[in-house]
């Protein structure tokens, strides 16, 4: 079982009815899996703040309230969460944030635990799957017991790690719900939020003595001459490296057992705290007046494991590997018959135009050959960017600046950033790649998609009309696959003089209903080809390229000077056409025509 | 048998890595043995490398391999398996899918597909076998069980009988493939038995 699924199921044992997330990887299939169980309420939200003050209303009406996002999605939901640190719960309410140490799929490498100190709130970490299940059981106890949102903090080698589990017990009967008025405690007007204040610091103090306790943090003694301090994922690297060591174990990573830390470090010869990114333990621990190591040894970037952790702390033990062999590059393709692709291929041939990108599948559109986007910094913000861009630029950025949001992400924060461009007479053009789907993170639905988590039908939202609503006047569809119709939509939109709106939308080809039909792939006649390589620089994965010698080119019938010609894969097409569109030569054409 | 033993599995997004990485660990599960396997999601399943770690002895700490300790790297694509050298050590086993896959660079005609990529390993010394994994599960009846053909060709490096691979195959895999599975694990057994 992965720790994702095991997440999902001690959710599910914890007795949570009400869960509500953002998919981002790796934190997704925690929800994905919480949807399948009975009795448990869940749903995607447009993005991870609306997911989270959904879980606050649940756990308000006494529900036991559940909300997942990655890393950067509490960055979102930020503004709520040092709120309820304030208001407290009602039923047991936890907020699991995934962290991505290496940055396998994110933009940055944030380290969460900071938020557990800045929020004030506790935050509990496991190693491995097995143990997330149990904590996560422990968090909701927590939760109620000391009237607190309880930060539960994964990285990418728990979500994503399998591991042996056994299942735990029968479900806890669900918490009783109804509405209950409790103005002093959840109305954060100034005069109580002075008052909870307070409160909230006498919880510190209540966590901190938890803390001290054996039942997160217990140290596993041993060898006393090196101790180790540390928590999640790098206590098992630890172990590993330097099984005879003692070890003070932390899965409490806040707030932290001064007591007990100061005891251990007075037991042990020479203390070591390894933690994967910031030296989050270290500077709490050096505050209490403790000495130790830790980032002066262990890196403060990118994942650990087992050999990084032995060999900075004993640097002789670096083992003599074999040389890495040279190699070409293997990155991440759009797929074959992505309908992106048909926008991106448009946008690489128009001049001087600046592509504010956004995150999605689609930020592989700044990958060659069409290296079709300019930047590409967070969610939402292709459209705010170009729209500060525009602003900054005067008439030199007229009708040279595009954004570019998919159908999620245009719900999840793009659709505050088109109305603050409406609003402030922007004269950009925003590019909605509506697949009709969240595509990247593995498929999962969003408001746009017409069906909920389960994959049942849902209201969908309609763009057009959303976009005219917000006021913008040009909103114009096109199917991306007829690079012809879609270029036209581009230019006209890029000659008008006030905000425009270009619809892409075709559906992904991983969609179920796409990918289990029958395909009409296309198919190459070689001896046609007159090798301009057209075709090619669509970077279609099914297309490739054969070079060939002026020798070879006679011989086949070719133009002595024709360097090589294209073949399909007919395996992999999905039969979008883009491709044979572009060929001038009728080399390229539906299988049997 | 080493107390810990670590298979690194290796190829390209969509060649059905994950699936063959968990019917050896249920296999190793089923034999007793403490497992965790880690594997990365995202950006990775459009085309690009994918790798899958498994780990396995009587207690298993750390999810990831560390370099010059996979005992055997499994690879699903011929170039994908030169790739993880630093990860090998004199006395791992190669078992590699002789298929090729074009990375974006080759396809585009940029660069070539890198000639003899298989001698760069076995030039350190080290046990290779090449497996034509793709016409073998073709005659089996299905290309798409070229995975499971691997897994065959691996299950003879590792101490669980066929019994528990079939009984594996049986349980966890949908009816109607099973068939083909069975013929392509046989045919891939048979390589290396
Ligand atoms: S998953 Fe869908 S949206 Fe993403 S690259 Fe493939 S076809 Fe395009
Ligand atoms: S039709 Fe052309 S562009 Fe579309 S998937 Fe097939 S080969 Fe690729």
């Amino acid at each position: 079982m992965s720790g994702n699924e095991a997440i999902a199921m001690a959710a599910y044992e914890a007795g949570v009815t009400v869960a509500s997330g953002y998919p981002g990887t790796p934190s997704t299939e925690i929800m994905e899996n919480l949807s399948k169980y009975e009795g448990v309420y869940t749903e995607w939200a447009p993005n991870e703040k609306v997911g989270l003050e959904v879980a606050i209303g649940a756990s308000f009406a006494g529900a036991r309230a559940f909300a997942t996002m990655k890393h950067v999605g509490v960055n979102v939901a930020a503004d709520p969460l040092f709120t309820v640190s304030y208001t407290g719960v009602r039923g047991g309410l936890v907020v699991l944030t995934a962290d991505d140490p290496e940055m396998h799929s994110s933009q940055n490498e944030q380290d969460n635990r900071n938020y557990a100190y800045a929020a004030k709130l506790p935050m509990l970490e496991p190693s491995e799957p097995a143990e997330a299940k149990e904590l996560l059981k422990d968090a909701f106890e927590l939760s109620e017991k000391f009237d607190t949102p309880v930060l539960f903090r994964i990285t990418t080698r728990v979500a994503h790690v399998k591991g042996v589990l056994s299942k735990g017990d029968m479900r806890k009967s669900s918490a009783v719900c109804g509405i209950e008025k409790a103005p002093a405690k959840i109305v954060m007007l100034p005069g109580n939020a002075r008052n909870r204040r307070k409160i909230v610091e006498e919880r510190m103090a209540q966590l901190t003595e938890v803390a001290e306790s054996d039942t997160f943090n217990k140290v596993e003694p041993g060898d006393t001459k090196r101790g180790f301090i540390t928590g999640g994922v790098a206590y098992l690297y630890v172990k590993e490296a330097f099984p005879e060591a003692t070890v003070l174990k932390l899965g409490m990573s806040w707030p932290l057992p001064e007591k007990k830390i100061k005891a251990f470090a007075a037991s042990v010869d020479e203390l070591f705290v390894v933690e994967e990114l910031d030296p989050f333990l270290e500077h709490h621990i050096k505050a209490m007046g403790v000495e130790c190591h830790g980032k002066d040894l262990i890196p403060n970037q990118g994942e650990l494991n087992t050999s990084i952790v032995r060999t900075a702390i004993d640097p002789d033990s670096a083992p003599v590997l074999f040389a890495p062999a040279e190699l070409p590059m293997r990155p991440p393709n759009m797929c074959a018959g992505c309908p992106h692709r048909g926008v991106f291929y448009n946008l690489s041939k128009m001049k001087d135009i600046f592509v504010s990108g956004d995150i999605g599948c689609y930020t592989l559109g700044f990958l060659p050959p069409l290296s079709a986007m300019d930047s590409c910094v967070c969610m939402g913000a292709s459209v705010t960017i170009a729209h500060g861009m525009a602003k900054a630029l005067g008439d030199e950025g007229k009708g040279r600046l595009v954004s570019v949001i998919g159908d999620s992400t245009f719900v999840h924060t793009g659709i505050n950033g088109l109305i603050n461009s409406v609003y402030n007479d922007s004269r950009t053009v925003l590019v909605i790649l509506d697949n009709r789907i969240t595509a990247m993170t593995g498929q999962q639905n969003n408001p746009a998609s017409g069906c909920n988590i389960k994959g049942e039908a849902a209201n969908a939202i309609d763009l057009e009309a959303l976009c005219r609503a917000v006021g913008v006047k040009h909103v114009e569809t096109v199917n991306p696959h007829d690079i012809a119709e879609c270029k036209k939509a581009l230019q006209t939109a890029l000659a008008l003089d006030e905000m425009a709106v270009v619809i892409s939308r075709a559906p992904c080809v991983l969609l179920p209903e796409i990918k289990n039909a029958p395909h009409n792939p296309y198919s190459t006649k070689t001896e046609n080809c007159a090798g301009c390589m057209a075709c090619v620089k669509l970077g279609c994965p099914a297309i490739s390229w054969t070079n060939i010698t002026s020798q070879e080119a006679v011989a086949k019938g070719y133009k002595e000077k024709q360097k090589g010609f294209a073949v399909i894969n007919e395996v992999q097409c999905n039969g979008c056409g883009q491709c044979a569109a572009l060929c001038k030569f009728e080399a390229i054409n539906r299988k049997g025509e | 048998m080493a107390a810990t033993g670590n298979i690194l599995f290796s190829g390209v997004g969509g060649q059905g890595i994950l699936l063959a990485s968990e019917v050896t660990a249920y296999a190793l599960l089923a034999a007793g043995y403490d497992a965790k396997k880690s594997e990365v999601h995202g950006m990775a399943q459009r085309g690009g490398s994918v790798t899958a770690q498994l780990r396995y002895g009587d207690k298993v700490y750390s999810p990831l391999i560390e370099p010059g300790k996979a005992d055997i790297l499994i690879s699903f694509e011929m170039m994908e398996a030169a790739r993880y050298l630093p990860y090998l050590h004199q006395e791992s086993k190669v078992i590699v899918n002789t298929q090729q896959i074009k990375p974006p660079s080759v396809a585009m005609g940029q660069v070539p597909y890198p000639a003899n990529v298989l001698d760069a390993v076995s030039s350190l010394g080290i046990q290779v076998v090449s497996v034509d994994a793709f016409d073998i599960a073709r005659d089996a009846g299905e290309v798409k069980a070229a995975n499971i053909v691997m897994v065959g060709a691996m299950s003879a490096f590792l101490p669980m009988g066929v019994e528990v691979y079939e009984n594996i195959i049986n349980t966890r895999i949908p009816e109607r493939f099973r068939e083909v599975n069975m013929k392509a694990f046989a045919a891939g057994r048979k390589i290396t038995a």
